[in-house]
Parts: structure tokens; sequence; C-alpha cells
């Protein structure tokens, strides 16, 4: 089975205060992975770090077999990051305009997007049933509008990773099951790797396949159904452990 | 008399040509800047770019040519004040901009000759411009321009979301550089328009005022370059009928304009 993504030893603080320390884990091809774990727990910026989007303290990641830190194929990659609504409100950039960045880790200067790159931009938007809001401003669409077409950009380069961080937020029960299902089924039909950061483990235990439980430094890393057994996690939560992951 | 009369001077002929072109970079590069909350680094440059003039005058060289390398210096300044030295980004502009105050008033206080030089320059004005002025203002106009549809992209990408660009594979380091490396150029050619005074105006007016009507990022673009070539035309037809200065009777012009578009919208 490929390796898609592997952290060994992995260090990171923010001046004195430490994010989170001794991290490793191994996430192959179609893995279905969330990232729970409580506030200040350093998910986010565990990803961040793993994008290479903050320096590392110490220890290693492999993306798609290739060191972090000379890793180029961003394409393969897609990122939702946290609330994506905290963008510019003044910006005048069209949902179609948003979608388009997600394929410039493919192009090559003068990055000009051509009939093909278009047409996919057109494809994603239909895909995610959001193409009538292909000339809509971003700032002007609902949080759950905006959640799509983010999640746009970052399919639109049809990546084989990808990584999206607490993208239930600003969803309501139903927004929020409708998202889930999508990235259930990229998961199923195109057998892409997903990472999701999230707090609602009552209800991602229906969909991901694994738990990555973090505080600091991993608690648990292992199949969903698995953790209720887990000693790691008894110890962390009391022997009520088995009441708080919903799974299959 | 025709109307039209002045349309016969070459020296209105040579404001208009430069005029455009430099209203087109200001409009286009002032968008990015305003966008990314960078609207005041063409004012401190532009400050900065007055003790270049006054270092030029001062020792006899022709200003332009020194105001050029170094109010590209005073960016690359900004950005590494900025970086290294813990302080936010307006805090270094301020600090940049009030050495360059700072030089050009110690260096006309010493020479007592071309006080009336210098001072010129901090309104500009766009109708005494020469022949060699409006080539290098052209060309470095279409330079720049050029430079912005080559990145256009990586420009949107950084503006839009810093960090998403960073993981499209865009250098954001290399793009924040290029921009103020292009608002240092653009400043400087601006200053001979509206003048050291008002150059900031003509970075910020017209693509607020785009920004009250776009519907998209490039119709942004193309509504702030129609909007400053269109305030800069007429202000310079307006100062030369009515005797006004050509570089504020543009700012005003830009305003009437803002002002007109913000009710507009404000009406919908």
């Amino acid at each position: 089975m490929k390796t898609v993504l592997s952290v060994n030893n992995l260090s990171f603080s923010y001046g004195a205060a430490e994010a989170f320390s001794g991290v490793s884990f191994v996430i192959n091809e179609g893995d279905y992975v969330a990232l729970a774990g409580p506030n200040g727990a350093g998910k986010t910026t565990l990803i961040k770090v793993i994008l290479g989007l903050e320096k590392k303290k110490s220890g290693s990641v492999e993306i798609f077999g290739e060191d972090s830190g000379r890793f180029l194929n961003w394409s393969k990659i897609g990122y939702l990051p946290q609330r994506v609504n905290v963008f510019n409100p003044l910006f005048p950039a069209t949902a179609e305009e948003v979608v388009g960045l997600g394929l410039l880790s493919k192009k090559k200067y003068p990055k000009m997007f051509n009939k093909d790159d278009k047409n996919k931009i057109q494809e994603t938007l239909k895909f995610l049933n959001i193409k009538n809001l292909k000339d809509r401003l971003a700032s002007e669409l609902s949080g759950g509008q905006q959640q799509r077409v983010f999640l746009a950009r970052a399919l639109v380069s049809e990546p084989e990773l990808l990584i999206l961080d607490e993208p239930s937020t600003a969803l309501d029960q139903a927004a929020r099951e409708y998202f889930f299902e999508l990235v259930k089924k990229l998961n199923k039909e195109r057998r892409m790797t997903v990472i999701i950061i999230t707090h609602d483990t009552s209800q991602i235990g229906e969909y991901a396949d694994k738990l990555l439980f973090l505080d600091k430094e991993v608690v648990f890393f292992g199949l969903f159904n698995e953790c209720c057994k887990s000693e790691e996690m008894k110890k962390y939560f009391g022997h009520f452990s088995n009441h708080l992951f919903y799974h299959k | 008399m025709s109307w039209f009369y002045f349309l016969n001077y070459q020296f209105v002929e040579r404001a208009y040509l430069a005029g455009s072109f430099i209203a087109v970079l200001c409009a286009v590069l002032g968008l990015f800047l305003v966008l990314r909350k960078l609207s005041l680094i063409g004012d401190g440059l532009s400050h900065v770019s007055f003790g270049a003039i006054a270092l030029g005058l001062f020792f006899g060289m022709y200003p332009f040519y020194v105001a050029l390398p170094v109010t590209v210096l005073a960016s690359f300044l900004i950005l590494k004040l900025a970086e290294k030295a813990k302080m936010y980004g307006d805090a270094a502009i301020g600090i940049v901009s009030s050495m360059g105050v700072a030089l050009g008033v110690i260096l006309a206080s010493l020479s007592r000759g071309f006080n009336v030089d210098l001072f010129s320059y901090l309104f500009g004005n766009i109708l005494a411009i020469s022949n060699q002025e409006v080539y290098l203002s052209v060309g470095l106009s279409v330079l720049v321009l050029a430079a912005i549809v080559f990145l256009y992209n990586d420009f949107f990408s950084a503006t839009f979301d810093e960090e998403y660009a960073r993981i499209s594979g865009v250098r954001t380091d290399l793009i924040n550089l290029a921009l103020v490396f292009m608002t240092a150029i653009t400043v400087v050619l601006a200053v001979k328009v509206v003048g050291v005074m008002l150059v900031s105006a003509l970075l910020i007016l017209p693509a607020v005022t785009a920004l009250q009507i776009a519907r998209g990022f490039k119709e942004a673009i193309a509504a702030a370059a129609i909007i400053s070539v269109f305030s800069v035309l007429a202000g310079i037809t307006f100062s030369f009928y009515g005797d006004l200065p050509a570089g504020a009777t543009i700012v005003l012009i830009n305003f009437a304009i803002f002002i007109l578009f913000f009710l507009l919208r404000r009406r919908k």
C-alpha cells in the first residue's frame, strides 16, 4: 500500500511554548483519518507544520515519499483551511475566480488558464452543485456556500490527499451531513486519502476509518473501532472513553 | 478658436500620454495595495522620494535618477524592518518615510539654493513633463504592467489568501518583494503627476472607487484603470482651462468620482 504521509518524531513550539512533540504516524493511500483532540492540542498547528506553513522544531515529514522541505507537487494536496470566511470581505473575487486558485499549483509561468483549466473549474463547480454561484462574490455567500466554494478550490486540482480543517464549523446539521457524505464519496469512489480535523467526535466516526487523537502528543492512532479498547484512551479519558466516540 | 485648441500644445500631449500610463499603473498596483492593507506604503515611499529628490538636487544630479534607486532601496528597507525588527508594517513605513522627509529638509536647509525646485516636486506638475521623462514614464509603466500581467495569478492568490498561496507553490516572499519594488517605481513616476503630497491618493482612490462597484477581481482592475485614466485626463484638462494646479485637480476629480460611486452603491 502506498504511503501518503509519514510523520516521524515531529515537534514544534511557539518560542518557549511547546505546541506538540514526538508526533509519529503513517497515513496510507485511501485512509480516512479523523484528527481530534481538545482545544489547544496542536491539531491545526500539526497540519500547518506538515504543509510547511510553520517551521518544525525537529523530526521529519515525508509527503508522497518525499521530504516535505523538497516537496513541490502541491497539486497532489487539497487543503480546506479553518474558518474560510475570515478572508477580506472587501475582496471582489467571484466564486469562479476563487476556485481557479486551486489550479495554480499545476501551472507554469505565466500561469494563465487555458480552456482545459476553465472546463475543470466548471466541472468542479457542477460536482459540488454550486455552478449557479460562479459569478457571485465569495464575500456575499452564506457560510455553507463559502465552504463549498473553498472545497471546490481544494478539489479542482484532483488531489490525492485532502486535508480539511474543522470543515463543519459554519454548517447547520443538514449541510454538515451533506458535506461529510460528499467527502466519504470522494474517499470511496476516487480513493482520495482524507485527513479531517474535527472536534465533532460524536459524528465523524460514522465516516472516518481511523482516529488520530492528539493532545500535544499522540494519545491514540488506529482504527476507530479500536479506540474504545485502547489503554491509552482509557488512561486519558477514564473508563467512560468508549462513550465519547461514535463509530460504525 | 476651437474648444480643443489645447490639444495642439505638445506639453499637453506629453502630459496626457505619460499621465495615462502612470494612471493605469497606479490603479492596478493600488488595488493590490489596498486589498493587502498596504495603502499607506505609497505615502511613505513618496516621502522617501522627497528626500531622494533633495539628494539629487544637492549633488546637481537629475532628481529622477536618484529618486528611483533610493526609493526602491527604501521599499526593501520597509520590508526588512517589518520582518526582522519586531514591528508592524505601518511602524516600518512611518520610520522610513520620516527619515526621507528629514533628509530632504536638512539638505534643503544646507543648500539654500534649490528650495524652489524641491518644493515644486511636493505638488508635482505633469504639464511640465519633459520628452525624456515621458519616455522613461511610458517605458517603466509598460515594464511594470507587463510584470504584473506575468505574475497576475500569483499576486491575486497572495492577496486573497497568503497561506493558501504558499501551499499552491507561490513564493509569497518574492511576490511581496516584487509588489513593494513595483510600488517604489510607480511612486517615483507618480510624483511627477501629482507631487509627493498627493501620490497616495492616485494609488488609493481609483482602487477604492472600483471596489464600490466591481463584481469580480478582473472587473475591479478594469474599473480602477478606467477611473484613474479618466481623472488624470480630466484633471489635466480642467487645470489647463482653469489655471489650476494639475495634481490637486486630478485628486479632487478622483475624490468626486469616489463619492459618486459610494452614494450610488448606498442607494442600491
